[in-house]
Order: structure tokens, then sequence, then C-alpha cells
């Protein structure tokens, strides 16, 4: 029932600040956000106290005759995306409170559905509503991008369209052959049948599904070589439509790669595993590297993304404990403090109007606030010890190291990279010698406090007590990998 | 089997009505009997007539009667988008009296028991529409699509009778089961003449669904032709060539799938990486169009390629999701037509700011003919596919994959127009009451074949 609730409120919502007046849109769909994010709360509550209980499910048939349901369920490790996007949704809203929009009926009508759409995609536990799900997350972010966009906007918006549809046919046609070879007295959609049916297939039968899904997964997160719409489109898009394609969108491709495809095909998994891992760490050390050099912060952080999403695919491709949990907890702290930090880029661009690292410095002398936040958010970036940052970076390390003793070496690269990039540019804008322009720098209103504040104190509870994360995890990662059978230490 | 007499006799009311001076009601009679046709489906449904009519010449069984009823139902949508058209530009009652007997021929080509039927149904259904290709009289284009397509199609029944009367030579019944038993027992010692009679039947049918390497026609005929009635070629036509397409291989040649299905296969092919490709490079709306028409061809012709039991529903969903947002398509084309004058794609620029409702309804129509969900073109394609999969043609649902990947490409550049490019004038365009309810009736409908697929599927179980 609530996860009925979860992905039908943002969807009367979004219809309701469509038709409402769009004076007051800005505050009822922050409205509505927060209740749904308490509604997630609630959720979380009913997954501590009574995991199995049926009101955290919902299963209604929906094209009966092909087996196809919908079907609904909240457990652990859709919880951790579902409260992820939930927490950032508000925090989006509330961080374009101060911003004029044009068509703001539409824009927050747009930005709701894509709530609904995302918690479609965490609790679906049919895999044809999983794939419309994924898609109908799609078209809300392409029109967020296309009509509220920077320059250039139509050319890279398309091409991002077309990047992540060619990889959701593949997805589909991995799902449709899945579909054909589950067994019973009728095929069907529901996730444990797909499971076995996988898990029964020939080597040859697996690693088809594998690349026809890893194409899918891997171009929305995106893995090297699938990532070159990524900068671009990070970059013309809205702020807000940034934070959403970083802080969430990004995420259902992982998602996707550790519920939908590792437990699947553990032989195809177990064929191509090692090019995908490779892939991976190649994409940390390229992006990384290409980060170091950039002179926009947006573009800077953009790159920073496909770094730090690559550990993510690559601790979830090694299939262990560790390796999936700290993915989970690292997708839940990438979320939060890439939010964070595209936000305050766009704090630096609108006072500022530039993005160029080169000719910002000295904005701790006239904004120690700003300074301050945009500290915490970066180590947390980092993966510091005592940010949230830290266990994810900590578990999943472990987890590759497990897998792999010399990946595991290339793919701890990323933190030290990280820290050479991020530290960089901190110094370069907000140490050193004030100049002309950044003298004029305003420090933070209690409007751009609001937002940063929770992010602030999301990363700094995470890192000293990441207890509630890792127990909701658990068990449920557990099942996973046993229900692949391969049991691992 | 009623709604064909109702519509017969509609077509014949159309003609007597400039004679006995009642033109002023023609539209008000055409609309209720196109209702009373598609009523009239109901109690055949829940009791289907067993005793063929006709000598077995029609059958009305389930198949014909989903097909009578999204055929009739296409065509009162058209009427309804055409209504303005048809009062102000045209000779009223002679372009009712045609497009109500090609209507007739439609419904013959999805019910027909006898391969005689079937060639007088696809006749019944050309000839009003070579004489409608040509009804702008002076214009040049639509002369030449007139011509074209007379030609044309011409040759296509040629085929078909051809391969028609080999059949006959082989198998000595023109009637479908009699020829399916025949085949059954004689499997093995056919002879060779047999084949080429099928081969001529697929080259016939072909012409009639315009898939490649037989599409040569359709570009120039339907650009040149009224919009309106481009938009009845495309749904009508196309819907009732499928239909008999599918009929004819089904309950024929379907112990000799073998022999056919590999010239299906590259006929498919070809056309879904020609039309894809082709329609990516246009400027027009109206050419875009046609060769995204040919490109349904081929998605089409997948589903009949993997001939089993979930085909029929297949090719019934994939036809009244494209027939329904082509009308769309059309509806809002002719409005952006009367505007500009023209049908390239430029037109559309700014129709966001100018009228939401129709840039709303383009973008639904356009995700459905480019499959993207939750739109009816999106169930659809999908049940295809895995309809195609279900035999093992992998190799050809991934070639269509590619192939709609290269559509949405085209589809979008007309979404991009509407809601991106700047419009050239601010002036707000006014809707008509019946434009408003068709626009938003038709993507209502779009949407929820899309997501309550299951309602049609069952009527095929």
């Amino acid at each position: 029932m609530i996860a009925l609730l979860l992905t039908l409120f943002p969807l009367l919502a979004s219809l309701l600040v469509l038709a409402g007046n769009p004076s007051s849109a800005k505050r009822s769909a922050l409205f509505f956000a927060l209740v749904e994010l308490l509604l997630s709360l609630y959720a979380y509550y009913l997954v501590c106290k009574q995991p199995d209980s049926g009101i955290l499910e919902v299963n209604g048939s929906w094209i009966a005759s092909l087996g196809i349901n919908f079907k609904l369920k909240l457990d652990g490790i859709g919880l951790v995306l579902v409260l992820l996007s939930n927490i950032l949704f508000p925090l989006i809203i509330f961080s374009a409170i101060d911003r004029e929009i044009k068509n703001t009926s539409a824009f927050y009508s747009l930005v709701l559905f894509m709530q609904m759409a995302l918690a479609g995609v965490f609790m679906a536990m049919d895999g044809f509503l999983f794939y419309i799900f994924w898609e109908l997350a799609l078209i809300p972010i392409y029109f967020i991008c296309l009509l509220w966009g920077a320059e250039d906007r139509a050319r890279i918006t398309f091409k991002f369209f077309i990047y992540t549809l060619t990889g959701s046919l593949f997805m589909l046609v991995g799902l449709i052959f899945l579909y054909q070879h589950t067994t019973g007295p009728h095929h069907s959609f529901e996730i444990h049948a797909l499971y076995k049916a996988g898990q029964a297939m020939s080597i040859k039968a697996q690693s088809f599904v594998f690349f026809c899904m890893f194409l899918a997964f891997a171009i929305k997160m995106p893995v090297f070589p699938f990532h070159t719409w990524q900068p671009d489109t990070y970059t013309t898009a809205p702020t807000q439509g940034t934070m959403l394609l970083s802080g969430i969108m990004l995420k259902m491709g992982t998602y996707g790669l550790l519920r939908w495809l590792m437990p699947m095909v553990p032989l195809g998994v177990a064929e191509w595993g090692p090019v995908a891992v490779t892939l991976s760490v190649i994409g940390i050390i390229y992006a990384s590297c290409i980060a170091i050099v950039q002179k926009d912060y947006k573009r800077l952080i953009a790159y920073s993304s496909i770094a730090h999403v690559g550990l993510i695919a690559a601790g979830i491709l090694a299939f262990n404990v560790q390796g999936m949990q700290g993915s989970l907890v690292q997708m839940f702290s990438h979320g939060i403090n890439v939010v964070g930090l595209f936000f305050i880029v766009d704090l630096i661009s609108t006072r500022m109007n530039t993005r160029d690292i080169g000719k910002l410095g000295g904005i701790r002398n006239v904004a120690p606030q700003f300074s301050v936040v945009f500290l915490i958010i970066l180590l947390g970036s980092i993966a510091l010890p005592l940010t949230n940052g830290f266990i994810g970076e900590f578990l999943l390390l472990n987890g590759i190291y497990q897998y792999n003793f010399w990946i595991a070496v290339f793919a701890g690269l990323s933190v030290i990279l990280g820290a050479i990039y991020m530290l960089r540019s901190y110094q370069n804008s907000i140490l050193g010698e004030l100049n002309a322009l950044t003298s004029k720098f305003a420090d933070l209103t209690w409007n751009e406090k609001a937002v940063l504040i929770p992010i602030v104190l999301l990363i700094l509870g995470l890192g000293i007590y990441p207890k509630p994360l890792l127990d909701i995890t658990g068990p449920e990662i557990q099942n996973l990998i046993s229900s692949a059978g391969i049991i691992k230490p | 089997m009623i709604s064909l007499f109702i519509i017969s006799l509609l077509a014949v009311t159309a003609m007597l009505a400039e004679i006995l001076n009642f033109k002023k009601l023609l539209p008000s009679i055409t609309i209720a009997g196109l209702v009373m046709a598609i009523c009239s489906i109901i109690p055949e449904w829940t009791n289907p007539v067993s005793i063929p009519a006709f000598n077995n010449m029609l059958v009305f069984n389930h198949f014909a009667l989903a097909f009578t009823f999204s055929l009739c139902l296409i065509t009162l949508l058209w009427f309804v988008m055409a209504g303005t058209y048809l009062r102000t530009e045209t000779a009223l009652t002679d372009n009712y009296a045609l497009i109500l007997f090609s209507l007739a021929g439609a419904i013959a080509m999805t019910s027909f028991g006898n391969m005689v039927m079937l060639f007088l149904g696809i006749e019944i259904l050309s000839i009003p529409l070579y004489i409608l290709a040509g009804s702008k009289k002076t214009d040049l284009a639509s002369n030449e699509a007139s011509f074209k397509y007379f030609l044309m199609g011409a040759f296509a029944s040629g085929f078909l009778l051809f391969g028609i009367t080999l059949i006959y030579g082989a198998t000595g019944s023109f009637e479908l089961p009699l020829i399916n038993q025949y085949i059954k027992i004689h499997l093995n010692e056919m002879p060779a003449f047999f084949y080429a009679g099928i081969f001529l039947i697929i080259s016939g049918l072909s012409f009639k669904i315009s898939a490649a390497p037989f599409h040569f026609w359709a570009p120039d005929v339907y650009q040149g032709s009224p919009n309106m009635v481009t938009a009845f070629m495309t749904t009508i036509v196309k819907t009732a060539a499928f239909a008999a397409f599918f009929r004819l291989f089904s309950t024929c040649f379907i112990s000799i799938e073998n022999s056919w299905s590999p010239v299906v296969w590259a006929i498919s092919a070809i056309t879904l990486i020609l039309g894809n490709t082709i329609a990516v490079r246009q400027d027009s709306f109206k050419r875009m169009l046609a060769y995204s028409s040919i490109s349904h061809a081929g998605y089409l012709l997948l589903a009949i390629l993997a001939i089993n039991s979930n085909s029929a529903g297949a090719i019934f969903l994939y036809t009244l999701a494209y027939s329904v947002a082509s009308i769309t398509a059309f509806t809002v084309l002719n409005k952006v037509y009367q505007l500009k004058g023209t049908d390239l794609i430029d037109g559309f620029n700014g129709l966001a700011t100018r009228s939401p409702l129709l840039a709303f309804s383009i973008t639904v129509a356009m995700l459905s003919l480019a499959g993207i969900p939750p739109t009816g073109g999106f169930f659809a394609k999908y049940y295809v596919f895995n309809t195609a999969f279900i035999n093992g043609y992998t190799g050809l649902v991934i070639i269509a994959v590619i192939a709609s990947l290269i559509g949405v490409y085209y589809y979008f550049k007309i979404i991009i127009a509407s809601w991106f490019k700047p419009a050239t004038e601010e002036k707000q365009i006014e809707l008509s009451i019946s434009e408003k309810v068709l626009l938003i009736f038709t993507t209502l409908f779009t949407l929820a074949i899309g997501l309550f697929p299951g309602l049609i599927l069952n009527l095929f179980s």
C-alpha cells in the first residue's frame, strides 16, 4: 500500500501543480515533496519494523494474458534509493526558490512527474513495469533540459536522449529474451521468475543478456566509453536538471546493475564482468585526469561524477557483500554530495556570472560561511573519514580488493586523484587573493542555508553514524548474492 | 457482416444525396451509419455466425470482426477530421461515396474466405483511391500522384491476380481452407509454379503495404495527394492490407512457412532500414510521414513473419495504435498547412506557444509513432518484437530496434520544433470544437492503448 502511495502521490501532485496557479506552483511543489519525504520516512520505519509485511507491497494484475503485473515492493535496497530521491527532491525544489523560472507550473509539474517515475523504478518488481518507469523518467528530464537549459541545448539534449534510449531498447531486448525463457504455465516478467530463467540459461545466452542490459546501465551511469553525452548535458541543463540527473537519475543505472543484472545472469557476469570492471576503472582514471585540467566548475564536477560512479560500478561488479553494500551507501552519499556541489557551483555562477575557476579567488575573505559549507561538502566528496563519502569508498575498495588486488590499486587512485582536482579547485577559487570580481561575492542567504545545512548535516551525520544505512541493506544484499547461487565470504 | 451491408448502403445513399437533394444531411447520416456499423459488430462478436456467407466468400470470424471494428472507427475519426475539407474543397457527395466504397473494400479484405474475394476487396479499396488521389484537379502534384498510384496499383493487381491464378493452377481451388488442405497433403510434390505464385502474391501485397523494394510510388503519392486523402491511405489501406496479408498467409500458406519466410525476412529488413534512413533527411512533414509509413510496414512484417498465436493480436494492436496516432498527426499537419500553406517541418516552429493542445497532441502522437512508453505505439512495438522473438527472429528484432532508434531522431524533430524553436508569429491558433474533441479523443486513446493493452489483447486470446 505504502509502495503504491509513494508512486501515486507525486503523480497526483504533478497534475495538481500543472492545473494550479503558476504563482503558487513553487510552494505547492515544495509542500508535496515534503509530504512525500514524510511518507518515505514512514516507509523507512516500516521496513525496519516489519520488513515482510504486506503493507510494503502492491501486486495487481496489469496485462494478465502476458504475465505482466503491477508489482511494487519496498525492500532495503529500494528503500535507500527511494529515501535518497525523496530527500533530494525537496532540496532541489527549494534550491530554485529565489530563481525566476518561466512556465513555473510546467517545470514543477515535470519535476514531480519525474519523482513518480523514479519511485517506480526503485520499487518495481516486474521487468516490464521496471522498463516502463525507466522510460517514463526519461521524458520529464528531456523536457526540463530542453525547455529550461542553456545555449545549444537542443542538440545536446537530443544526443543525451538518443544515447539513453539506445541503452533502454537493448535492455528491453534483454528483458524479452529472459521473459521467453521463463518457465511455468505462462511466461512471466516477475523478477524472481526472471532470475530463475536467467540463471538456468547457458553461458552464451547469459552473455547476450549481460551485454544488452549492461549497455543500458552503462550509458545511464555513465561508464567509460559511453560517457560522452554526460559532461555536455550536465553543463547545459538547468541547475535543477543537473541535480536530478547526477543526484538521482544516475543511480537508476547503478541500481539496475545491482538488482536487475548481477543476480539475473551470474555466469554472464563471471564471463564478462572483468571487462566491465576494467572499463569502470579506466573511466575512473580517465575522468579524474580530465577533471584535473577543467577550467569550468560545472564540467569539473560532471567529470568527478563519472569517476565516482565508475568506482560504484566496479564495486557492484565485484559481486560480494562489501562491494555491493558499499555501492549502495556510496550511491546515497554521492547523491547528497553531488547535489550540494552543483548547488554551490550554481551559487558561484549566478553571483559571478562565470564558472571559470581561473577568474575566481579569495572568496573565503568575503564569504566565510559559504567557504566552510563548501569545504565540508567537498571533503565528503573526496571521502575524508567522518564524512559520508568515506564509509562508501572504504567498503567499495574493500570489496574490490577481495575481487582483485590490482583492480583495487587502480580504483584506489580515484581517492588520490579526487583529492587533487577538488582541493586544487578549492584553492584557486576560495583561497588565494581576492580580485575585483570576487570582492563583490555575497555570503549565504537564509534560503540558501536552508538547502545547504541539511546537506551538511547528512554528510557529517552519515559519516559518523552510518549504521541505519548499513542495517537495512545488509540482509537484502546477502539474499541477493545467495539467490545468485554464488556464496562468497 | 451487417456492418458491410450498412456501409455499402451508406455509400449508395451518398451517391443518391446529390440527386435527391439531401446533401446537407449527408455528414450526419454517414456518422450515424458508421456508429451503427460499429454497434452491429457487438452482437455478432458474442454469437459469431458459424455458416460462412455467400459460399465461403466472406467469413466473419473474430479476426475479421475486430478489424472491421478498427476500420470503421478509424473512418469515423477520419470523417470528423476531414469534415471541413470535404464541405469546402470538394464535391461532397462524390467524396463521401468514394471513401465509403473504399471502406467496404477494406472490410472485404479483412473477411475474405476466397482468393477472388481478396482480389475484389483490393480493387474496391483501390479504385476510389486512384480518383481521390487526384481530387485536387488543378494541382500538378495531385495529378501526378493519381497517375502514379493508378499505374503502380494496376501492376500490383496484375501480379496479385497472376499469383492467384498460379495457385489455382496448382491446387485447383480459390478457397482458403481447401488450398490449405491440398498443400498439407501434397506437401513435397508442389510444382515450382505454385511457389512462383506465392512470391507474386507477396510482391502484389508488398505494393499495397508499401514495403521496400515495392515502395517507390509511396512518397510521391502520399505527398501529392490532398492531406486528408493521404491520411486515409496511410491508415485504412495499411490496416486492411496487413489484415489481408495475415489472413491469407496464416490460413493458406502456414504449412510451407519455410519457403516464403526468408523472402519476407529480407523485405522486412530492407523496409526497416530504407524507410527509416530516408525519413531522416526529409524537410517536409508530410513526406516524412510517408517514409515513416513505409518503415511501419517493416515492423508489421515482423509479426507476419513470426506467424503464431500472438500475431493477429500484434497486428491488430499495431495498426490501431499507428492509425490513431497518424490521424492525430494529419489533423495537426492539416491545421498547420491551412495557416502556413506549407507542410515543411519548420512550419511547426513555436507551435507550443500558439496552441498548447496542438503541440501536446502532436507530441503524444510522435512519441507513439516512435514507440516510447506510455503510449500505445510503444506497447504495440513491444508486442510485435516479443512475437518475433518467440519464433527466434532475434537478428531481425535487433535490426528493428536500431531502426526505431533512427525513427526517434526524425519524430523528435517535430517535437523539438513545436516546443523549442521560436514562433514566427504570436497569434493563437483557433480550433473548432470538432477539432478539439478529435484531438483530445485520439490523444487519450493513444495513451489508453499504452496503459491498458490487456483490454485489446484479450479479444484475441
